[in-house]
């Protein structure tokens, strides 16, 4: 045992793949230590808030000031506040006013402004531009030379009963505060979801909840594909015909319509996690029956078993000690692959809305379904589900790779 | 050699069969491995099936254990018709009827250390609530038997030893279990030269000092001239001769006997068995 254990550790691509489930296991257990809390709490109001540093604007006024005079100050502050639609704006102007264009990168902000006002005329009327557009150059040139133009900004505090608007103070544009002083500074590593959740935290949530539904559906898929095979294996006869009839018939109906159909008339109301973790067990013992079957078979002829059955011991006896230990490897990596495949199939039923419940936990398929329903994918928001993705290759990945290394291990033709 | 052979045949019946035939599948595809075969055994006799492999011998062999179930023909146990049709009349039986197997390397559970076989016996001859020193006294006395070191073979595992030592604990296992039958399945067949006499030479000893029946089933008719009082031919799931050893192997009657006689590689051919056919 303790030997086969160190052949398993010895295993390049075993220890490959545990590692990447154990360091999904350990951010499982960490993470929520660090950022306690509901998973599911909305912390947002808008929709899909981008990933980065959150600071409270409204505490970062009364913070501790400092004045910096940075050399570059107003530059930033124009090229953060020129989007890209301006930029092709502004060489649509020059375009249309015959200027030539040869040359200008729209990235590159200093030879852009320069050109701008070099050449910007307001009275100037370029070719069949109209009134409305030229009042948009306008309003375009205002707003970069205003950038810089306004020294001061005045923050005022309205008086709710009065209505009146008293003064409160002055913002310079050399006015700083350092982050580490703002009463209120949210990091989101990974912005937030259509509800406005906090994505990683919710998704650290997501992948217990997943790593769990895969567990049960693959303890209860490995026990029932166990013990059929091991009954129809080992008595043979009637009721091996009767369990090999049934799984036939289990392996020509597609499992994957038969749990849409079960979780479907199960109803919204009734799926929780677990549930629907059964279900999919239940739906996914046939390769366990079929190949437990094949192998029992192959060792009930052995001398081993013929000897156990002459030293009298009863038949229970026999398949614990002398039928399962010699499958208990194979089982094993059996069990692995169904725990893969479990967490896959949750995936794929929550993608279609048939998923656990959507009020209590969120799951990996539940995240991708509401970052689907959200058009999360047509409005840039990779954020919602890439993570995701990721996070559910990453875990059959790494029980692909474990169960390889296993069947290295295991099967000795596959040995290098 | 009569009166040898008469004085065989005066011991009680130990097992004896009458019409015993196995039909494996049914319809066209039904396939008869042993065909109505008659036998008896007596106690204390040492007696060979010799027959080259597909002959049935194993099949056989698994029917007289009562692992095959048979399809037609009766056996008797000591003169009363065997009855193995529950668990606890199957226990009984087995109390009475033992097999050593061909292969060593698969006859133990590799799981289980060897002290567990040992002690198993023990408990199947009723000796579970002995002292832990009886016990230990009982394995090493069966140990020994074999010439094997009790010490040296506890907490082992059996892949830990070679297939000669591993045949030999399958001996002590018999010797411990003391029953009234023994068969074995071609013990020898993978053990080298070196450890098959020894082998041979301990299932004798059993027959001596136990008084046990042993059934030996083998392809090397030598070998059963050799050891045997008796020898059953078998060809195609018969019995095409039987009879005691010097008659069948020195006056064959049938085709078949004599053609594996005249396999039998050279150090036989010293025999002139034309003379005497």
């Amino acid at each position: 045992m303790k030997n086969t254990l160190r052949q398993v550790f010895h295993s390049g691509k075993f220890v490959a793949g545990f590692s990447i489930f154990v360091f999904i296991l350990l951010m499982m257990i960490i993470y929520p230590l660090i950022n306690p809390g509901n998973p599911l709490e909305r912390i947002g109001v808008g929709t899909f808030a981008k990933p980065g540093t959150y600071v409270s604007l409204y505490d970062s006024v009364s913070s501790d000031r400092e004045t910096l005079r940075l050399a570059d100050a107003d530059e930033n502050r124009i090229k953060s506040m020129m989007s890209m639609e301006d930029r092709v704006s502004m060489v649509a102007w020059f375009t249309a006013m015959d200027i030539s264009v040869e040359g200008v990168d729209m990235n590159d902000t200093d030879a852009l402004l320069t050109m701008w006002r070099e050449n910007y005329d307001e009275k100037a009327r370029p070719a069949g531009m109209t009134k409305a557009q030229r009042n948009f150059y306008v309003r375009l040139n205002n707003s970069i030379t205003s950038a810089n133009t306004a020294e001061v900004l005045s923050v005022t505090e309205t008086n709710s009963a009065t209505g009146e608007v008293v003064d409160k103070g002055k913002i310079d544009k050399t006015d700083y505060v350092n982050v580490g002083d703002v009463a209120n500074v949210k990091t989101l590593p990974l912005g937030t979801d259509n509800f406005g959740r906090d994505v990683l935290k919710e998704l650290v949530s997501a992948c217990g909840t997943s790593i769990w539904i895969g567990f049960i559906a693959g303890i209860v898929a490995t026990l029932i594909g166990l013990l059929l095979g091991l009954l129809a294996g080992y008595l043979g006869g009637i009721v091996d015909d009767i369990i090999m009839f049934v799984t036939n018939i289990f392996t020509v109906i597609p499992s994957f319509v038969l749990l849409i159909l079960i979780t479907y008339s199960l109803g919204q109301d009734q799926r929780g996690a677990t549930t629907v973790a059964v279900v999919i067990g239940l739906t996914s013992w046939v390769w366990t029956t079929r190949s437990v079957r094949s192998q029992v078979i192959s060792l009930r002829n052995r001398d081993h078993v013929n000897l156990s059955k002459l030293s009298g011991h009863s038949l229970m006896r026999i398949v614990m000690t002398d039928i399962l230990p010699y499958i208990a490897s194979y089982v094993v990596m059996a069990f692995i692959l169904q725990v893969s495949s479990g967490i896959l199939a949750e995936a794929q039923l929550s993608l279609l809305g048939l998923g656990p419940k959507t009020t209590e936990v969120p799951t990996l398929g539940l995240m991708m379904n509401w970052a689907m329903l959200y058009s999360a994918h047509l409005n840039g928001s990779w954020w919602a589900y890439f993570p995701v993705i990721l996070t559910i290759a990453g875990i059959s990945f790494s029980m692909n790779l474990m169960n390889t290394g296993l069947d290295q291990v295991f099967n000795p033709t596959l040995r290098d | 050699m009569s009166s040898e052979n008469k004085k065989l045949d005066t011991r009680p019946l130990c097992l004896s069969g009458k019409g015993v035939t196995k039909v494996f599948g049914t319809g066209n595809k039904a396939n008869v491995a042993v065909d109505h075969v008659d036998f008896e055994f007596h106690e204390g006799e040492f007696v060979s099936i010799v027959g080259e492999s597909g002959s049935g011998k194993t099949t056989l062999s698994k029917m007289l254990l009562g692992l095959l179930n048979v399809t037609e023909g009766q056996i008797d146990f000591q003169g009363k018709p065997r009855d193995i049709s529950s668990r606890s009349k199957k226990n009984e039986y087995w109390k009475g009827i033992q097999a050593i197997f061909q292969d060593p390397f698969s006859s133990f559970n590799v799981f289980h250390k060897i002290d567990a076989v040992l002690l198993d016996c023990i408990a199947m001859r009723g000796g579970r609530n002995l002292p832990k020193e009886e016990k230990i006294r009982l394995m090493t006395e069966a140990c020994s038997f074999v010439n094997l070191k009790y010490a040296e073979l506890t907490n082992k595992y059996p892949f830990e030893l070679s297939g000669g030592q591993m045949q030999r604990l399958m001996i002590a296992r018999i010797f411990l279990l003391k029953p009234k039958i023994l068969l074995a399945d071609e013990p020898t067949s993978m053990i080298d030269a070196c450890s098959r006499a020894t082998i041979l030479d301990m299932l004798l000893q059993l027959r001596d000092e136990v008084g046990m029946t042993v059934i030996f089933i083998t392809h090397d008719i030598g070998l059963a001239y050799y050891i045997s009082d008796s020898v059953y031919i078998m060809e195609h799931g018969k019995f095409v001769e039987r009879g005691t050893a010097d008659d069948v192997i020195l006056r064959p009657q049938a085709e078949y006997t004599k053609r594996l006689i005249n396999d039998v590689p050279k150090i036989y051919e010293a025999w002139d068995l034309s003379t005497v056919g």
